[in-house]
C-alpha cells in the first residue's frame, strides 16, 4: 500500500496569466460552468447580506479586530501558545512549507500511521501537504466533496471554497465511476449524475475511511488567542467526522488567522458564511480548546505556519491582505475570474484575493520573482467589485496598483524606457503655463497626420518604426484641434471678440 | 513533547520575523462595536427560530406541553422509520423512554462502529439563535459527546423556548469556549456540484427540532 500513494499535480511550472488565461478562455464548458455558478452565489450572498441591516458596521469591526491581531500579531500568538498548551494541545512553529510537512509526517509516523482523513483547508493545500505525506508513503484522504473531486480527477483547485467549480455534475459522475474503486469503496454501478445521488456516493465512499482513521490533518479558520479555542467552519459534516473521529488531529495554520477574543467571533461568524455560501449561517461549525477527556481526539497538534506571511505584514500596504478569511466573495464578484477561471492564476489562491496574496507570500518586495507571479498584480481591471464584496474591506485594488508599481520599480534600468520619456515630458510640460502652450502647438502639429478626425498610423518610413509607430498601429488618438483653447482664449477674449 | 522542544528556533525566528515586519509601529484605529447586539425590539424570537430553521429543509414542530411533546416525537420518529435511539445520559430526556423506540444510553460511550449502526439520537441543546436558525451544542448532559450527534443519520433535537436568544452576539455571550461546541444549522448539507444545495451528506441527514413552550 505505501509504494501506491499517487502524487497531486501542483501549480509549479504554470505560464504567466496572460498566457494561461487565453488556454482557459477556449474552453467552452468551463466557461458555462463558471457563469452558471458564480452567479448563482452572488445572487444568494446579494439576498443573504441585505438582510443585515448592520453589515457594513460588521465590515469596519471586522477590518478592525484584523488590523488589530495584525499590529499585536507576536504577542497575539504567544498568548495563543500558551492557551493551547495549557488545554492540553501540543504547539509547534513552522517557518516554511518544508517544516510544516516535517512535523506532520513525523506525527503521522509516531503514531505508525499509512493514512490521514483532511478537511480541507487552504494552508495545506499552499504548503503541498499531501505530497509530502505521499513522499514518505501516507495516503491523504480529502474529505470535503469539491476537494474529493479534484483530487480524485488528479486535478487542480480552482476557487477557494468551491475547488471543483469549473465541473459540471456530468464531468464529476465520471470521475466517480472512474476513480473511486481505485482508492476505496467504488461508486455505485448506475450512478446517475444528480447532485443528491453524487454526495450520496461520496457519502458511502468517505465512510469506512472516517471510521478507521487514527489521525486527521484540519486547517483552521480562526483561533482565539485568549483561550486557545479553534473554529471550523465547514457544511457537509466531513469536518466535524474529522475533528471529532480520530484519536490524533494537527491543525495547520496561518499565523494571522487569529482574533484575540471570544467575543470577536460575534462578528466573524456573521460575516464569513453570508459571504462565503451566501448562507445565514454554514450548516456546521465546529469549536475546540486544546484536548477534552472523552470527547474528540486525545492529542491535538497546532501547526503555526508563517511561510512568507512575515513578509507580508511588512509592507504596509500590502499587509491588509492579511485579513483575509478566505470566504471567496471576491472570486465570485470578479469579471476576470468568472472568464478564466481559477487555473490561470497559477496558485492555490485564485482570484482577486490571489492576485494580491500568492505574489506577496512569494516575497514580490523582497526579491525579484519569476514572470508567472509577475503577471499576476496586472490580471485585474481594476473594477473595484472585489473591495465592495470583501468582508474585511480589503481593498484589493489599491493593493494591486500598488504591487504594479513595485514591480515596474524593480525593473528601471539605467537608462529609461520610451513610456517613462513620456511621463517626464508631461511632467515638464505641465509645470509652467507657457510649456504646456508650446506643447499644446505642438500638437497641433500633429493634427496633421488626423484622417477623420483620428490619428491613427502614422506615416513614418519603416526604419523609424519605434514605440511612437508601434502605439498608433493599433490604435487611434482623437487628433488634437488646430487651435488650443488656450490660444482661442486669448486670441478671442474668451469668446466676446468671435 | 521532543519535537516541540527542536522546534523553537522556529519559534524565535518567527516571532523576530514579525516584530521586524512591524518595525513602522501600525496604529490600527480602536474596534466600534456599533453592530446590533441584540434583537430587534418586539421580535418574536422563537417564531423566528423556527420559520430560518425550516429554511434550512429541517422539520420544526411547536409542542405546548408534555403530552404535546411526546405525542409528537412518537410521530416524528415513527414516519422516519426509526427503530433503535441513542441518548446521552442527561435526566432531561427521560420521558424519551415513553416513546416505544429501544432507547441506547451513551454510557459506557459507543464506538464509533456501534454509534454508526444505530438510525437517530435525540438531545436537547445549550441554546438557539433565531435570526440564523441555529442550534449551539457544548456537550452538555442532555446533549452528550460530539459523535453522538454526528454518526446516526437522523438527529431529534430538543430546544426550549427559553433556550433561544435573538442574535449571534447573544449566543456567543452566553457560550462558555472552554467546552466542545457544535453550531447547527440544518442538516448537513453541500453546493460543491454546480452550487446547487444538497441536504445531506455526512452528518445527520434529517434534522427534527422540537420546540416546546
Amino acid at each position: 500500500m505505501t509504494t501506491s500513494v499517487r502524487r497531486e499535480p501542483t501549480f509549479v511550472g504554470m505560464p504567466p496569466f496572460p498566457e494561461a488565461a487565453h488556454a482557459e478562455l477556449a474552453n467552452d464548458v468551463q466557461r458555462a460552468n463558471l457563469r452558471a455558478a458564480t452567479h448563482t452565489i452572488r445572487a444568494k450572498r446579494d439576498a443573504v447580506v441585505a438582510e443585515v441591516p448592520d453589515w457594513e458596521l460588521l465590515r469596519r469591526a471586522g477590518e478592525a479586530i484584523k488590523d488589530d491581531v495584525l499590529a499585536g500579531l507576536p504577542g497575539y500568538l504567544e498568548r495563543l501558545e500558551v492557551a493551547v498548551r495549557a488545554a492540553g494541545g501540543v504547539v509547534h512553529w513552522a517557518r516554511d512549507a518544508a517544516e510544516a510537512n516535517t512535523i506532520v509526517v513525523a506525527i503521522a509516523r509516531a503514531k505508525g500511521v499509512d493514512e490521514v482523513v483532511k478537511v480541507k483547508s487552504m494552508a495545506t493545500e499552499e504548503i503541498e501537504l499531501n505530497n509530502a505525506l505521499a513522499r514518505a508513503g501516507i495516503h491523504a484522504w480529502e474529505t470535503d466533496l469539491a476537494q474529493l473531486i479534484v483530487q480524485l480527477g488528479e486535478d487542480l483547485p480552482s476557487h477557494i471554497l468551491v475547488p471543483a467549480i469549473h465541473r459540471n455534475r456530468a464531468e464529476i459522475r465520471e470521475i466517480f465511476v472512474r476513480e473511486m474503486g481505485r482508492f476505496g469503496r467504488p461508486a455505485p454501478e448506475r450512478l446517475s449524475d444528480e447532485p443528491g445521488a453524487l454526495a450520496a456516493a461520496a457519502r458511502r465512499h468517505l465512510r469506512e475511511k472516517f471510521l478507521r482513521a487514527k489521525v486527521a490533518v484540519s486547517g483552521g479558520n480562526f483561533a482565539i488567542a485568549d483561550t486557545g479555542t479553534v473554529c471550523v467552519v465547514e457544511s457537509e459534516g466531513n469536518g466535524r467526522m474529522c475533528l471529532t473521529l480520530p484519536e490524533t488531529l494537527i491543525t495547520v495554520l496561518g499565523v494571522e488567522k487569529l482574533l484575540p477574543t471570544w467575543s470577536d467571533l460575534e462578528v466573524f461568524l456573521q460575516l464569513l458564511p453570508r459571504s462565503a455560501t451566501g448562507e445565514r449561517m454554514n450548516p456546521y461549525t465546529s469549536m475546540w480548546t486544546g484536548v477534552t477527556p472523552g470527547d474528540g481526539p486525545q492529542e491535538f497538534h497546532l501547526i503555526l505556519l508563517d511561510n512568507g506571511r512575515s513578509d507580508v505584514l511588512a509592507d504596509p500596504v500590502g499587509r491588509q491582505a492579511l485579513r483575509c478569511i478566505r470566504c471567496s466573495a471576491c472570486l465570485n464578484v470578479c469579471p476576470v475570474y468568472e472568464r478564466t477561471g481559477g487555473h490561470a492564476y497559477g496558485s492555490v489562491y485564485p482570484g482577486p484575493i490571489g492576485a494580491i496574496l500568492t505574489p506577496q507570500l512569494r516575497g514580490i518586495a523582497a526579491h525579484r520573482v519569476d514572470a508567472q507571479t509577475a503577471s499576476l498584480p496586472f490580471a485585474s481591471s481594476l473594477c473595484g467589485a472585489c473591495f465592495d464584496a470583501c468582508p474585511v474591506r480589503i481593498d484589493i485594488p489599491e493593493v494591486l496598483v500598488h504591487l504594479r508599481a513595485q514591480l515596474v520599480d524593480g525593473e528601471r534600468g539605467p537608462r529609461d524606457r520610451a513610456e517613462e520619456v513620456g511621463m517626464k515630458a508631461v511632467r515638464w510640460a505641465f509645470e509652467k503655463p507657457w510649456r504646456i502652450g508650446f506643447a499644446q502647438h505642438v500638437a497641433g502639429v500633429g493634427g496633421r497626420f488626423a484622417r477623420h478626425g483620428v490619428i491613427g498610423r502614422v506615416p513614418l518610413p519603416k526604419r523609424f518604426t519605434g514605440p511612437v509607430s508601434a502605439w498608433f498601429a493599433d490604435r487611434d488618438a482623437p487628433a488634437p484641434p488646430a487651435e488650443s483653447f488656450r490660444s482661442w482664449y486669448k486670441r478671442t477674449d474668451g469668446g466676446q471678440e468671435e | 513533547m521532543e519535537r516541540y522542544e527542536a522546534n523553537r528556533e522556529a519559534r524565535t525566528v518567527i516571532l523576530d520575523r514579525l516584530r521586524t515586519a512591524l518595525d513602522d509601529r501600525p496604529k490600527p484605529p480602536p474596534v466600534r462595536r456599533a453592530y446590533r447586539r441584540e434583537r430587534p425590539a418586539g421580535l418574536d424570537v422563537v417564531g423566528r427560530f423556527a420559520e430560518r430553521v425550516a429554511d434550512y429543509e429541517a422539520t420544526v414542530l411547536r409542542v405546548y406541553d408534555a403530552q404535546d411533546l411526546l405525542s409528537a416525537a412518537s410521530d416524528l420518529l415513527r414516519e422516519a422509520g426509526v427503530s433503535r435511539l441513542a441518548v446521552p445520559t442527561g435526566s432531561r430526556l427521560a420521558w424519551l423512554t415513553r416513546l416505544g423506540v429501544e432507547l441506547v444510553v451513551d454510557s459506557p460511550p459507543l464506538d464509533n462502529d456501534a454509534l454508526g449502526e444505530i438510525d437517530a439520537v435525540a438531545t436537547g441543546c445549550a441554546l438557539a439563535i433565531a435570526e440564523t436558525g441555529t442550534i449551539v451544542l457544548d456537550t452538555g448532559p442532555d446533549q452528550g459527546r460530539r459523535a453522538l450527534t454526528l454518526l446516526p443519520d437522523y438527529h431529534l433535537c430538543v430546544v426550549r423556548a427559553d433556550q433561544v436568544v435573538g442574535t449571534v452576539p447573544e449566543a456567543v455571550a452566553r457560550l462558555n469556549p472552554r467546552r466542545p461546541q457544535t453550531w447547527i444549522s440544518g442538516p448537513s448539507a453541500t453546493s460543491d456540484i454546480e452550487l446547487e444545495r444538497v441536504e445531506g451528506v455526512h452528518g445527520p441527514r434529517t434534522l427534527h427540532v422540537l420546540l416546546t413552550g
